[in-house]
Protein backbone atom coordinates (compact mmCIF):
# COMPACT_ATOMS: atom_id res chain seq x y z
CA UNK A 1 0.00 0.00 0.00
CA UNK A 2 2.62 2.19 0.06
CA UNK A 3 3.49 4.93 -2.68
CA UNK A 4 6.18 3.78 -5.19
CA UNK A 5 7.76 4.44 -8.57
CA UNK A 6 4.34 2.63 -9.53
CA UNK A 7 2.46 5.81 -9.53
CA UNK A 8 4.84 7.11 -12.67
CA UNK A 9 4.73 3.68 -14.23
CA UNK A 10 0.92 3.83 -14.21
CA UNK A 11 1.22 8.12 -15.21
CA UNK A 12 3.11 7.03 -17.84
CA UNK A 13 1.46 3.90 -19.47
CA UNK A 14 -2.09 6.15 -18.62
CA UNK A 15 -0.96 8.48 -21.17
CA UNK A 16 0.76 6.49 -24.13
CA UNK A 17 -2.84 4.83 -23.81
CA UNK A 18 -4.45 8.00 -24.02
CA UNK A 19 -1.90 8.78 -27.31
CA UNK A 20 -3.20 6.02 -28.48
CA UNK A 21 -7.03 6.61 -28.57
CA UNK A 22 -6.32 9.93 -29.34
CA UNK A 23 -4.12 8.80 -32.27
CA UNK A 24 -5.46 5.81 -34.07
CA UNK A 25 -9.01 5.13 -32.33
CA UNK A 26 -10.98 8.26 -31.61
CA UNK A 27 -10.64 9.93 -35.24
CA UNK A 28 -11.04 7.07 -36.88
CA UNK A 29 -14.51 5.95 -35.08
CA UNK A 30 -15.78 9.77 -35.23
CA UNK A 31 -15.30 10.01 -38.77
CA UNK A 32 -17.03 6.78 -39.68
CA UNK A 33 -19.93 8.01 -37.34
CA UNK A 34 -19.79 10.95 -38.87
CA UNK A 35 -20.07 9.71 -42.59
CA UNK A 36 -23.00 7.20 -41.69
CA UNK A 37 -24.90 10.09 -40.25
CA UNK A 38 -24.70 11.82 -43.26
CA UNK A 39 -25.10 8.81 -45.62
CA UNK A 40 -28.63 7.90 -43.37
CA UNK A 41 -29.25 11.83 -43.65
CA UNK A 42 -29.01 11.90 -47.32
CA UNK A 43 -30.89 8.86 -48.01
CA UNK A 44 -33.65 10.05 -46.01
CA UNK A 45 -33.78 13.09 -48.26
CA UNK A 46 -33.46 11.58 -50.98
CA UNK A 47 -36.27 9.25 -50.38
CA UNK A 48 -38.34 12.50 -49.19
CA UNK A 49 -37.77 13.87 -52.70
CA UNK A 50 -38.29 10.56 -54.38
CA UNK A 51 -41.41 10.93 -52.61
CA UNK A 52 -42.58 14.36 -53.29
CA UNK A 53 -41.16 13.29 -57.27
CA UNK A 54 -43.60 10.73 -57.25
CA UNK A 55 -46.25 13.08 -56.12
CA UNK A 56 -45.36 15.54 -58.43
CA UNK A 57 -45.66 12.55 -60.82
CA UNK A 58 -48.75 11.16 -59.98
CA UNK A 59 -50.45 14.38 -60.37
CA UNK A 60 -49.43 15.04 -64.23
CA UNK A 61 -50.33 11.35 -64.68
CA UNK A 62 -53.44 12.42 -63.03
CA UNK A 63 -53.80 15.89 -65.19
CA UNK A 64 -53.18 14.02 -68.15
CA UNK A 65 -55.33 11.31 -68.05
CA UNK A 66 -58.14 14.00 -67.34
CA UNK A 67 -56.94 15.71 -70.14
CA UNK A 68 -57.17 13.08 -72.63
CA UNK A 69 -60.74 11.94 -71.01
CA UNK A 70 -61.93 15.80 -71.64
CA UNK A 71 -60.12 15.52 -75.36
CA UNK A 72 -62.46 12.09 -75.81
CA UNK A 73 -65.02 13.45 -74.63
CA UNK A 74 -64.86 16.62 -77.10
CA UNK A 75 -64.16 14.06 -80.19
CA UNK A 76 -67.20 11.63 -79.36
CA UNK A 77 -69.33 15.18 -79.38
CA UNK A 78 -68.17 16.45 -82.12
CA UNK A 79 -68.28 13.17 -84.16
CA UNK A 80 -71.97 12.45 -82.49
CA UNK A 81 -72.55 16.64 -84.02
CA UNK A 82 -71.33 15.61 -86.96
CA UNK A 83 -72.78 12.18 -87.94
CA UNK A 84 -76.34 14.11 -87.11
CA UNK A 85 -75.23 17.04 -89.60
CA UNK A 86 -74.73 14.64 -92.27
CA UNK A 87 -78.06 12.41 -91.41
CA UNK A 88 -79.94 15.94 -91.61
CA UNK A 89 -77.67 16.95 -94.77
CA UNK A 90 -78.72 13.44 -96.21
CA UNK A 91 -82.37 13.71 -95.68
CA UNK A 92 -82.41 17.22 -97.09
CA UNK A 93 -80.32 15.82 -100.15
CA UNK A 94 -83.04 13.24 -100.07
CA UNK A 95 -85.82 15.56 -99.87
CA UNK A 96 -84.55 17.89 -102.58
CA UNK A 97 -83.93 14.75 -105.15
CA UNK A 98 -87.13 13.97 -104.46
CA UNK A 99 -88.44 17.70 -105.09
CA UNK A 100 -86.75 17.39 -107.93
CA UNK A 101 -87.96 13.90 -109.53
CA UNK A 102 -91.33 15.12 -108.74
CA UNK A 103 -90.76 18.22 -110.75
CA UNK A 104 -89.37 16.62 -113.58
CA UNK A 105 -92.21 13.94 -113.68
CA UNK A 106 -94.94 16.57 -113.38
CA UNK A 107 -93.06 18.41 -116.25
CA UNK A 108 -93.28 15.34 -118.82
CA UNK A 109 -96.04 14.91 -117.54
CA UNK A 110 -97.16 18.82 -118.74
CA UNK A 111 -95.05 17.73 -122.12
CA UNK A 112 -97.18 14.96 -122.77
CA UNK A 113 -100.41 16.66 -121.90
CA UNK A 114 -99.31 19.50 -124.00
CA UNK A 115 -98.23 17.17 -126.99
CA UNK A 116 -101.60 15.33 -126.70
CA UNK A 117 -103.62 18.43 -126.81
CA UNK A 118 -101.64 19.69 -129.90
CA UNK A 119 -101.66 16.66 -131.17
CA UNK A 120 -105.89 16.56 -130.59
CA UNK A 121 -106.05 19.79 -131.95
CA UNK A 122 -104.76 18.89 -135.31
CA UNK A 123 -107.11 15.71 -135.08
CA UNK A 124 -109.84 18.58 -134.26
CA UNK A 125 -109.00 20.26 -136.59
CA UNK A 126 -108.56 18.15 -139.30
CA UNK A 127 -111.81 15.84 -137.96
CA UNK A 128 -113.60 19.76 -138.24
CA UNK A 129 -112.41 20.33 -141.65
CA UNK A 130 -113.37 16.53 -142.75
CA UNK A 131 -117.08 17.09 -140.79
CA UNK A 132 -117.47 20.65 -142.67
CA UNK A 133 -116.39 18.87 -145.62
CA UNK A 134 -118.62 16.31 -145.28
CA UNK A 135 -121.20 18.81 -144.42
CA UNK A 136 -120.29 21.49 -147.06
CA UNK A 137 -119.23 18.45 -149.26
CA UNK A 138 -116.56 19.85 -151.90
CA UNK A 139 -117.99 23.94 -151.04
CA UNK A 140 -114.95 24.34 -149.68
CA UNK A 141 -111.91 24.63 -151.49
CA UNK A 142 -109.36 23.00 -149.52
CA UNK A 143 -106.24 25.19 -150.47
CA UNK A 144 -108.45 28.83 -150.66
CA UNK A 145 -109.48 27.77 -146.72
CA UNK A 146 -106.60 26.21 -145.38
CA UNK A 147 -105.10 29.61 -143.69
CA UNK A 148 -108.88 30.14 -141.80
CA UNK A 149 -108.59 26.44 -140.61
CA UNK A 150 -105.02 26.69 -139.46
CA UNK A 151 -106.38 29.89 -137.27
CA UNK A 152 -109.19 27.48 -136.10
CA UNK A 153 -106.54 24.66 -134.87
CA UNK A 154 -104.74 27.06 -133.50
CA UNK A 155 -107.73 28.79 -131.32
CA UNK A 156 -108.74 24.77 -130.60
CA UNK B 1 -6.72 -22.83 4.65
CA UNK B 2 -3.87 -23.00 6.65
CA UNK B 3 -3.70 -19.43 7.32
CA UNK B 4 -5.66 -17.53 9.91
CA UNK B 5 -8.04 -14.97 8.89
CA UNK B 6 -6.00 -11.78 9.48
CA UNK B 7 -3.15 -13.32 7.32
CA UNK B 8 -5.29 -14.13 4.63
CA UNK B 9 -6.56 -10.61 4.51
CA UNK B 10 -2.86 -9.58 4.12
CA UNK B 11 -1.98 -12.10 1.46
CA UNK B 12 -5.02 -10.57 -0.41
CA UNK B 13 -3.75 -6.81 0.20
CA UNK B 14 -0.03 -7.15 -0.65
CA UNK B 15 1.76 -6.57 -4.00
CA UNK B 16 3.54 -8.23 -6.09
CA UNK B 17 6.36 -5.84 -5.66
CA UNK B 18 10.05 -5.90 -8.04
CA UNK B 19 12.30 -3.30 -6.43
CA UNK B 20 15.59 -2.57 -4.87
CA UNK B 21 15.99 -4.37 -1.63
CA UNK B 22 17.48 -2.10 1.38
CA UNK B 23 21.05 -3.71 0.27
CA UNK B 24 21.37 -2.74 -3.05
CA UNK B 25 20.39 -5.99 -4.54
CA UNK B 26 17.41 -5.91 -7.34
CA UNK B 27 14.50 -8.57 -6.64
CA UNK B 28 10.90 -9.80 -5.99
CA UNK B 29 10.01 -8.45 -2.15
CA UNK B 30 9.03 -12.11 -0.66
CA UNK B 31 6.74 -10.25 2.21
CA UNK B 32 5.17 -7.51 2.78
CA UNK B 33 7.75 -5.85 5.05
CA UNK B 34 10.65 -6.19 2.15
CA UNK B 35 8.21 -4.10 0.18
CA UNK B 36 8.02 -1.64 2.58
CA UNK B 37 11.55 -1.27 3.07
CA UNK B 38 12.04 -0.85 -0.53
CA UNK B 39 10.51 2.42 -0.42
CA UNK B 40 10.05 4.68 -3.14
CA UNK B 41 12.41 2.65 -5.72
CA UNK B 42 9.45 -0.36 -6.14
CA UNK B 43 7.18 -1.09 -9.08
CA UNK B 44 3.95 -3.03 -8.23
CA UNK B 45 4.46 -5.80 -10.86
CA UNK B 46 1.06 -7.18 -10.37
CA UNK B 47 -1.03 -3.89 -10.84
CA UNK B 48 1.00 -2.84 -13.48
CA UNK B 49 0.63 -6.15 -15.21
CA UNK B 50 -2.85 -6.28 -15.11
CA UNK B 51 -3.16 -2.46 -15.91
CA UNK B 52 -1.03 -2.42 -18.59
CA UNK B 53 -3.03 -6.16 -19.82
CA UNK B 54 -6.57 -4.60 -19.31
CA UNK B 55 -5.38 -0.91 -21.41
CA UNK B 56 -3.95 -3.07 -24.26
CA UNK B 57 -7.42 -4.85 -24.80
CA UNK B 58 -9.20 -1.74 -24.56
CA UNK B 59 -6.88 -0.07 -27.53
CA UNK B 60 -7.06 -3.84 -29.47
CA UNK B 61 -10.76 -3.85 -29.16
CA UNK B 62 -11.39 -0.45 -30.05
CA UNK B 63 -8.34 -0.28 -32.41
CA UNK B 64 -10.10 -3.00 -34.33
CA UNK B 65 -13.55 -1.39 -34.37
CA UNK B 66 -12.11 1.63 -35.28
CA UNK B 67 -9.67 0.10 -38.64
CA UNK B 68 -12.67 -1.71 -39.73
CA UNK B 69 -14.82 1.31 -39.31
CA UNK B 70 -16.93 2.01 -42.37
CA UNK B 71 -19.38 4.73 -42.88
CA UNK B 72 -21.69 1.25 -44.01
CA UNK B 73 -23.43 -0.96 -41.84
CA UNK B 74 -21.90 -1.35 -38.79
CA UNK B 75 -21.22 -4.97 -37.07
CA UNK B 76 -21.83 -6.09 -33.88
CA UNK B 77 -18.83 -5.03 -31.93
CA UNK B 78 -18.42 -1.52 -33.47
CA UNK B 79 -22.38 -0.95 -32.56
CA UNK B 80 -21.25 -1.48 -29.25
CA UNK B 81 -17.87 0.81 -29.34
CA UNK B 82 -19.76 3.56 -31.23
CA UNK B 83 -22.21 3.32 -28.51
CA UNK B 84 -19.12 4.17 -26.05
CA UNK B 85 -17.82 6.70 -28.23
CA UNK B 86 -21.10 8.30 -28.86
CA UNK B 87 -22.32 8.27 -25.25
CA UNK B 88 -19.17 10.01 -24.58
CA UNK B 89 -18.80 12.54 -26.97
CA UNK B 90 -22.22 13.61 -25.77
CA UNK B 91 -20.91 13.77 -22.13
CA UNK B 92 -17.74 15.49 -23.00
CA UNK B 93 -19.20 18.32 -24.85
CA UNK B 94 -22.35 18.90 -22.78
CA UNK B 95 -19.61 20.35 -20.19
CA UNK B 96 -16.24 20.80 -21.97
CA UNK B 97 -17.11 23.90 -24.14
CA UNK B 98 -13.83 24.95 -25.51
CA UNK B 99 -11.83 23.15 -28.76
CA UNK B 100 -9.66 20.25 -27.77
CA UNK B 101 -9.24 17.13 -29.70
CA UNK B 102 -7.66 15.52 -26.70
CA UNK B 103 -10.56 15.55 -24.06
CA UNK B 104 -13.19 13.03 -25.59
CA UNK B 105 -10.43 10.60 -26.01
CA UNK B 106 -9.16 10.79 -22.64
CA UNK B 107 -12.20 10.63 -21.12
CA UNK B 108 -13.19 7.58 -23.50
CA UNK B 109 -9.88 6.28 -22.31
CA UNK B 110 -10.37 6.65 -18.61
CA UNK B 111 -13.95 5.45 -18.93
CA UNK B 112 -13.22 2.21 -20.04
CA UNK B 113 -9.76 1.62 -18.96
CA UNK B 114 -10.95 2.23 -15.70
CA UNK B 115 -14.12 0.63 -15.89
CA UNK B 116 -12.01 -2.66 -16.86
CA UNK B 117 -9.57 -2.35 -14.09
CA UNK B 118 -12.39 -2.12 -12.34
CA UNK B 119 -13.83 -5.16 -13.75
CA UNK B 120 -11.63 -7.01 -12.75
CA UNK B 121 -13.15 -6.91 -9.07
CA UNK B 122 -15.84 -9.24 -10.33
CA UNK B 123 -13.53 -12.08 -10.47
CA UNK B 124 -13.93 -14.14 -7.39
CA UNK B 125 -11.09 -12.87 -5.23
CA UNK B 126 -9.58 -16.67 -4.64
CA UNK B 127 -9.19 -17.51 -8.37
CA UNK B 128 -6.14 -15.46 -9.71
CA UNK B 129 -4.16 -15.62 -6.43
CA UNK B 130 -4.69 -18.82 -6.06
CA UNK B 131 -3.45 -19.82 -9.53
CA UNK B 132 -0.85 -17.82 -9.30
CA UNK B 133 0.52 -19.28 -5.87
CA UNK B 134 0.11 -22.59 -7.57
CA UNK B 135 2.78 -20.81 -10.39
CA UNK B 136 4.94 -19.81 -7.53
CA UNK B 137 3.98 -16.26 -7.43
CA UNK B 138 3.82 -15.51 -3.78
CA UNK B 139 1.43 -12.10 -4.12
CA UNK B 140 -1.32 -11.30 -6.66
CA UNK B 141 -3.41 -8.69 -6.25
CA UNK B 142 -5.36 -8.56 -9.83
CA UNK B 143 -7.39 -5.35 -9.22
CA UNK B 144 -5.52 -2.44 -10.49
CA UNK B 145 -7.90 0.86 -8.99
CA UNK B 146 -7.37 -1.17 -5.53
CA UNK B 147 -4.17 0.39 -5.90
CA UNK B 148 -3.37 3.65 -4.72
CA UNK B 149 -0.14 4.04 -7.48
CA UNK B 150 -2.36 3.15 -9.79
CA UNK B 151 -5.34 5.89 -9.17
CA UNK B 152 -3.02 8.21 -7.89
CA UNK B 153 -0.90 7.95 -11.29
CA UNK B 154 -4.10 8.71 -13.38
CA UNK B 155 -5.28 11.36 -11.01
CA UNK B 156 -1.78 13.07 -11.02
CA UNK B 157 -1.52 12.98 -14.95
CA UNK B 158 -5.08 14.57 -14.84
CA UNK B 159 -3.53 17.32 -12.61
CA UNK B 160 -0.37 17.90 -14.76
CA UNK B 161 -2.76 18.10 -17.36
CA UNK B 162 -4.41 20.90 -15.50
CA UNK B 163 -1.99 22.75 -14.81
CA UNK B 164 -0.62 22.65 -18.01
CA UNK B 165 -3.95 24.03 -20.08
CA UNK B 166 -4.60 26.48 -17.36
CA UNK B 167 -1.02 27.79 -17.81
CA UNK B 168 -1.27 27.53 -21.33
CA UNK B 169 -4.62 29.04 -21.88
CA UNK B 170 -4.50 31.79 -19.17
CA UNK B 171 -0.45 32.17 -19.13
CA UNK B 172 1.63 31.89 -15.82
CA UNK B 173 0.59 35.51 -14.68
CA UNK B 174 -3.13 34.89 -15.34
CA UNK B 175 -3.08 31.23 -13.80
CA UNK B 176 -1.85 33.01 -10.50
CA UNK B 177 -3.86 35.88 -10.71
CA UNK B 178 -6.38 33.65 -10.87
CA UNK B 179 -5.37 31.93 -7.91
CA UNK B 180 -4.83 35.24 -5.44
CA UNK B 181 -7.76 37.04 -6.15
CA UNK B 182 -10.38 34.45 -5.87
CA UNK B 183 -12.63 34.24 -4.12
CA UNK B 184 -11.90 37.40 -1.87
CA UNK B 185 -10.48 40.54 -2.86
CA UNK B 186 -7.34 41.35 -3.84
CA UNK B 187 -6.00 42.49 -0.57
CA UNK B 188 -6.47 39.30 0.97
CA UNK B 189 -4.07 37.39 -2.04
CA UNK B 190 -2.68 35.36 1.10
CA UNK B 191 -5.76 34.05 2.28
CA UNK B 192 -6.81 33.33 -1.43
CA UNK B 193 -3.92 31.76 -2.65
CA UNK B 194 -4.23 29.51 0.64
CA UNK B 195 -7.68 28.67 -0.24
CA UNK B 196 -7.71 28.38 -4.08
CA UNK B 197 -4.39 25.69 -3.40
CA UNK B 198 -5.91 23.92 -1.58
CA UNK B 199 -8.83 23.77 -3.80
CA UNK B 200 -6.46 22.98 -6.68
CA UNK B 201 -4.59 20.06 -4.71
CA UNK B 202 -8.00 18.65 -3.28
CA UNK B 203 -9.21 17.84 -7.27
CA UNK B 204 -6.44 15.50 -7.88
CA UNK B 205 -6.29 14.36 -4.24
CA UNK B 206 -10.54 13.38 -4.79
CA UNK B 207 -10.00 12.04 -7.77
CA UNK B 208 -7.80 9.37 -7.03
CA UNK B 209 -9.10 8.56 -3.57
CA UNK B 210 -12.22 8.22 -5.01
CA UNK B 211 -11.58 5.84 -6.85
CA UNK B 212 -9.05 3.91 -4.58
CA UNK B 213 -11.37 3.72 -1.30
CA UNK B 214 -14.36 2.82 -3.35
CA UNK B 215 -12.62 -0.18 -4.97
CA UNK B 216 -10.44 -1.00 -2.33
CA UNK B 217 -13.73 -1.28 0.52
CA UNK B 218 -15.55 -3.15 -2.18
CA UNK B 219 -12.42 -5.98 -2.92
CA UNK B 220 -11.84 -5.90 1.39
CA UNK B 221 -16.17 -6.82 1.63
CA UNK B 222 -15.85 -9.56 -1.37
CA UNK B 223 -12.17 -10.85 0.43
CA UNK B 224 -14.18 -10.98 4.21
CA UNK B 225 -17.59 -12.73 2.29
CA UNK B 226 -14.61 -15.24 0.87
CA UNK B 227 -13.64 -15.87 4.56
CA UNK B 228 -17.22 -17.43 4.94
CA UNK B 229 -15.85 -20.54 3.12
CA UNK B 230 -15.33 -22.60 6.16
CA UNK B 231 -18.67 -24.45 6.55
CA UNK B 232 -21.51 -25.52 4.19
CA UNK B 233 -24.43 -23.26 5.95
CA UNK B 234 -22.35 -20.83 6.34
CA UNK B 235 -20.54 -20.87 3.03
CA UNK B 236 -23.88 -21.15 1.10
CA UNK B 237 -24.95 -17.90 2.84
CA UNK B 238 -21.24 -16.38 1.79
CA UNK B 239 -22.57 -17.47 -1.90
CA UNK B 240 -25.80 -15.76 -1.68
CA UNK B 241 -23.83 -12.43 -0.26
CA UNK B 242 -21.15 -12.47 -2.64
CA UNK B 243 -23.82 -12.52 -5.82
CA UNK B 244 -25.75 -9.82 -3.92
CA UNK B 245 -22.66 -7.86 -3.41
CA UNK B 246 -21.03 -8.40 -7.00
CA UNK B 247 -24.28 -7.13 -8.37
CA UNK B 248 -24.27 -4.00 -6.85
CA UNK B 249 -20.86 -3.73 -7.09
CA UNK B 250 -21.61 -4.03 -11.04
CA UNK B 251 -22.93 -0.39 -9.77
CA UNK B 252 -20.05 0.89 -8.15
CA UNK B 253 -17.67 0.17 -11.47
CA UNK B 254 -19.00 1.77 -14.39
CA UNK B 255 -19.93 4.62 -11.50
CA UNK B 256 -16.71 5.16 -10.16
CA UNK B 257 -15.21 5.04 -14.19
CA UNK B 258 -17.83 7.87 -15.53
CA UNK B 259 -16.93 9.93 -12.17
CA UNK B 260 -13.40 9.74 -12.47
CA UNK B 261 -13.94 10.26 -16.31
CA UNK B 262 -16.91 13.19 -15.72
CA UNK B 263 -14.44 14.65 -13.22
CA UNK B 264 -11.59 14.74 -15.07
CA UNK B 265 -13.16 16.82 -18.04
CA UNK B 266 -15.04 18.97 -15.58
CA UNK B 267 -11.39 19.78 -14.20
CA UNK B 268 -10.10 20.68 -17.59
CA UNK B 269 -13.20 22.91 -18.50
CA UNK B 270 -12.41 24.52 -15.37
CA UNK B 271 -8.67 25.04 -16.40
CA UNK B 272 -9.80 26.47 -19.78
CA UNK B 273 -12.76 28.77 -18.12
CA UNK B 274 -11.63 31.98 -17.25
CA UNK B 275 -13.54 33.58 -13.98
CA UNK B 276 -15.30 36.72 -13.71
CA UNK B 277 -13.11 39.28 -12.45
CA UNK B 278 -13.81 40.27 -8.70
Amino acid sequence: MNITATLLAQSAVFLIFVWFCHRFIWPFLRQAMRERQKTIADGLEAAEQAQKDLEAAQDRADERLREAREEARQIVDQARGQAAQMIEQARAEAREEGERLKQAAAAEVEQDVNRVKEALRGQVASLAVQGAERILSDSIDRRRHGELLDRLAAEL
Amino acid sequence: MAESSSEYIQHHLTNLTYGRHPDGTWGFASTAQEAMDMGFVAVNVDSMGWAIALGVLFCAVFWTAARRATAGVPGGLQNAVEMLVDFIDDTVSSIFSHRNELIAPLALTIFVWVFLMNLMDLVPVDWIPQLAHALGVPYMKVVPTTDPNVTMGMALTVFALILFYSIREKGPLGFLKELAFHPFPKILAPINLILEGVTLVAKPLSLGLRLFGNLYAGEMIFILIALMYSGWVIGVFGGVLQWAWAVFHVLIIILQAFIFAVLTVVYLAQAYDVEEEH
